[in-house]
């Protein structure tokens, strides 16, 4: 060996290989930390993936845009991934057509409520207008949370953490708050889980009952088409008026 | 496997086009996931090739979220500074969002 560890971790740490493999490693960790917890919604591998990566990048010094040259070819796959979400909404089509009119409606005032209350309290304890705007569209599925952040003036990565955290909040917060409304319907409430939980809330939907989790990923996908067609326009009527 | 990947890019290089050339505040995967599922309507038995390696990728979907997740180190000041407004946010809204959704779709289902 003609080169000490040293000179190995300096050459390793310069190149994309090592921090794209340290993302895929963290998730599998995480996934099996998930596995064994029985799936507990708080024990959310995306929340605890982040969390050890930040500290490996925190202890070896590692600056975001140097961890990022590696992560960028797992974060470019939420493109194709958010196409593909036309495919399990594609096969809820009998169930779409059959209350269509009720499901959009719903999530079309559940979203409207959820983002005018989280802007409206986040400004009225003021918060800065980009944490605002982070704010607005955390209720969606983060690849298109993300891109609707980054047109409406947001900051895509905080947006990301947020969607992670209502995700969560929203899953162990809906069995509670649906037996004190005595709402039981499993379809309604995999529905209002979806809206506001999105792919968080649909996995710990299909856990409850078949008919809840697709009834949820229903949801998510429709929340999530209607807060990237409208919340923009809103968004660029409100600033215009 | 390859087939479903090259019609989710092609569909996701059309949506970013279209964003592009319109300049619509729509992101372009999303426009690309609204021209996919209209391409379904219109030819139902197409997605039998493509759910399988679509709902298997769609699975490990919390995998992509890590790389946007761990930029919360960029956003450590602005986080530790508004946790307050933050946290109230996300709170409020999630039990709102799950109350008027499910009150309301309990409202008008048939």
């Amino acid at each position: 060996m003609n080169a000490g560890i040293g000179q190995v971790w300096v050459y390793l740490s310069a190149s994309p290989l090592l921090w794209l493999t340290a993302t895929v490693l963290a998730y599998q960790l995480a996934y099996a930390l998930y596995q064994r917890s029985g799936f507990n919604s708080l024990a959310n591998p995306v929340a605890t993936a982040v969390a050890l990566l930040v500290a490996v990048l925190s202890l070896t010094a590692t600056p975001y845009e140097r961890y990022f040259e590696g992560a960028q070819f797992v974060h470019f796959l939420l493109g194709p991934a958010t196409v593909a979400l036309a495919i399990p909404l594609y096969q809820q089509l009998p169930k779409l057509r059959r209350n269509w009119f009720a499901l959009l409606a719903s999530a079309l005032v559940g979203g409207t409520a959820a983002i005018a209350s989280a802007m409206g309290v986040a400004w009225a304890l003021g918060a800065s207008p980009a944490t605002v705007l982070s704010l607005a569209p955390k209720a969606v599925t983060t690849p298109i949370a993300m891109g609707v952040a980054e047109k409406i003036g947001g900051l895509p990565s905080l947006t990301a953490v947020l969607v992670i955290l209502t995700g969560i909040l929203g899953a162990v917060a809906a069995r509670w708050l649906f037996d004190l409304l005595k709402i039981r319907d499993h379809g309604i409430r995999g529905f209002a889980l979806g809206a506001t939980s999105h792919g968080i809330g649909t996995a710990r939907a299909f856990q409850v009952s078949e008919e809840m989790g697709a009834f949820s990923g229903l949801a998510m996908g429709l929340a999530g088409i209607l807060t990237a067609l409208l919340l923009p326009l809103v968004l660029k009527l409100l600033q215009a008026a | 496997m390859i087939k479903t990947f090259a019609v989710l890019l092609v569909f996701q290089t059309l949506g970013e086009g279209l964003s592009f050339a319109f300049s619509l505040p729509v992101p372009g995967p999303v426009l690309g996931m609204l021209m996919l599922f209209c391409w379904l309507l219109a030819r139902p038995n197409e997605v039998d090739a493509l759910a399988p390696t679509a709902m298997e990728f769609l699975k490990h979907l919390s995998l992509l979220f890590i790389p946007a997740g761990v930029g919360i180190m960029v956003h450590a000041q602005r986080v530790a500074a508004e946790w307050l407004p933050l946290l109230a946010a996300l709170v409020i809204s999630a039990a709102v969002s799950l109350v008027v959704t499910a009150l309301v779709l309990k409202w008008l289902q048939k």
